[in-house]
């Protein structure tokens, strides 16, 4: 049973935004199913709403009209089954390196010394060990990304939504984050919705590509992502990058975005 | 800017003249350390100079009479009066000074609290800031000052110069502060939304931590407009106080005793600042 119901699942959502200066459709009949352990990328072309449907999930935003769904049952605010990860680390500069990870269950009120257990736990796995009782400030871009990932997965979420987590690293530390972060995602069986404007990142890290039309978003294709299997399985995002079937998929989406350069 | 300029052209010339010894490049790096630091003591000695030149003059120009000596005092003068009312039981300068000091620490703290805790209430509730907003704007436009004389009627003399601290300082601390609430990084918030925070966690967990930075650039302005507020309300109301022996020496016409009031002035809101500038630096360890 657990099979059939899907983990995501976003019917017909419709989503607008109302100031004094007019109202901006962001959202048409936008519906979208995710199963459990599922890693699905969606792309799109800046402005089209993909931030938004994380915030809907997330359960900070409500949408005008239609259903979210999350395990089958209509999200209600936000919950502690779905983890966020932004584009920048947002580490809070006051807060020491295993402050900042603990910040979840803080909140959620949970056990702060199992909490700072599984803090260490992740932090070592991360290489972060000795950075413990550092400050945001005395590490690197790639480290304190890292941090983040940490803090989101603190709380134990089912749900990863991970809105352009790499966008603001250097190009090399973002192939190796990616490597990394997927890798991790797909060992502890999370759910994964990749939110990114990076057709690459999307086709060498998920299992579905999604893509969006300009505003109001709405889903253009569907892409199953097939790789053929190596002995270990799924090839690594930064095999997959120099695979031909990854610049297939990449000519059709690029194409399907309908990006016009110098025009 | 000039200043780093220079110190690197001194080191490229430095580098030009060691560049032919083929040892180490510490003797070099040496040498920028010595004129760094020779730059520093050049500043320092300059400044004590000024300071000498200045008092100096003052004491010279009245003695020749090239000045006044009734208008301007002397430094001597000022001195032995400030002995003089050191030993003096019943006017004594310590006092007054602890008077004016401690109205001034209550009335920072005071217009701290009152201006932190109206920010939070404004951030919190939207509305009330919509209401109030204009009401704020003429509040802080309005010179203060100009409210001592009713202070005094409605307040009595205590009261009143806590009440004029408080009215000077505390406009702009809830304006300062307010807008760096509002100016929170939104991410921050919706990051910890997405980890389910309330209102009242939002505010603990992000606002007030992000913005002690903010508090602390108000508490430095606070403390300034304080002392302002608590010296001109002694000149209406007090029967002590360094403001009160401001005005009594110039309604006798003793500028030494003014000036002495003065010099105390000048002493004691320069400890105050560097207090803060400690606090400031403490406090913004982590805050870069």
């Amino acid at each position: 049973m657990a099979t059939q119901t899907p983990k995501v699942e976003l019917r017909d959502i419709d989503l607008r935004y109302f100031t004094l200066e007019g109202e901006t459709e962001a959202l048409r009949e936008f519906s979208l199913s995710v199963s459990p352990g599922e890693f699905v990328a969606i792309v799109g072309q800046s402005g089209c709403g993909k931030s938004t449907l994380l915030s809907l999930v997330a359960g900070i935003l409500e949408p005008t009209d239609g259903d979210v769904l999350v395990n089958g049952a209509p999200v209600e605010g936000p919950s502690p089954l779905c983890g966020y990860m932004l584009q920048q680390d947002h580490l809070f500069e006051w807060r020491s390196i295993l402050d900042n990870v603990v910040l979840g269950a803080e909140i959620q009120g949970l056990n702060r010394g199992d909490a700072i257990e599984r803090a260490k736990t992740l932090l070592r796995g991360y290489g972060l060990g000795e950075f413990m009782d550092h400050f945001p400030h005395q590490l690197s871009g790639g480290m304190r990304q890292r941090a983040a990932l940490a803090r989101t997965l603190c709380t134990d979420p089912e749900i990863l939504l991970l809105d352009e987590p790499f966008s603001a690293l250097d190009f090399q530390t973002r192939l190796a984050l990616s490597d990394e972060v997927s890798e991790i995602l797909r060992r502890e069986g999370k759910t994964v919705i990749l939110v990114t404007h990076d057709i690459s990142e999307a086709v060498s890290m998920a299992d579905k590509v999604i893509v969006m039309t300009k505003r109001p978003g709405r889903v253009k294709a569907v892409h199953d992502i097939v790789f053929k299997e190596t002995e270990n399985g799924r090839p690594r995002p930064f095999e997959a990058r120099s695979l031909e079937e990854f610049r297939n998929y990449f000519d059709q989406i690029w194409s399907e975005l309908d990006i016009h350069v110098g025009n | 800017m000039s200043e780093t300029d220079q110190e690197q052209n001194s080191t490229d010339d430095q580098a030009a003249v060691e560049a032919v010894d083929p040892s180490s490049p510490s003797p070099m790096y040496q040498s920028f350390l010595r004129r760094v630091r020779s730059r520093r003591k050049l500043i320092l000695l300059t400044q004590f100079i000024l300071v000498g030149l200045f008092f100096a003059l003052w004491e010279i120009a009245p003695r020749y009479h090239w000045v006044n000596p009734v208008l301007t005092s002397y430094p001597s003068a000022i001195w032995a009066t400030f002995l003089e009312l050191l030993a003096d039981t019943d006017n004594n300068i310590m006092t007054h000074t602890w008077v004016t000091v401690q109205e001034t620490i209550v009335g920072f703290t005071l217009s701290m609290i009152l201006g932190v805790g109206t920010a939070i209430l404004l951030w919190w509730w939207d509305f009330l800031y919509r209401v109030v907003d204009p009401f704020m704007v003429v509040a802080n436009a309005l010179p203060k000052i100009a409210l001592v004389p009713i202070f005094y009627i409605w307040l009595g003399d205590v009261a009143s110069i806590y009440a004029m601290a408080v009215a000077i300082a505390v406009f702009i601390t809830i304006l300062m502060v307010y807008s760096g609430f509002r100016e929170t990084d939104p991410n921050k918030v919706k990051l910890v939304r997405t980890l389910g925070a309330n209102k009242h966690q939002i505010l603990r967990k992000v606002v007030l931590p992000s913005n002690v930075p903010v508090m602390v650039a108000a508490l430095k302005i606070n403390v300034g407009l304080a002392l302002v507020g608590v010296i001109v309300g002694e000149f209406q109301a007090a029967k002590a106080g360094l403001g009160h022996l401001i005005i009594y020496g110039s309604q006798v016409f003793q500028m030494t005793l003014v000036m002495t009031s003065i010099s105390m002035l000048a002493i004691i809101s320069t400890i105050m600042y560097l207090a803060i500038m400690y606090l400031e630096n403490t406090v913004m360890r982590h805050h870069s």
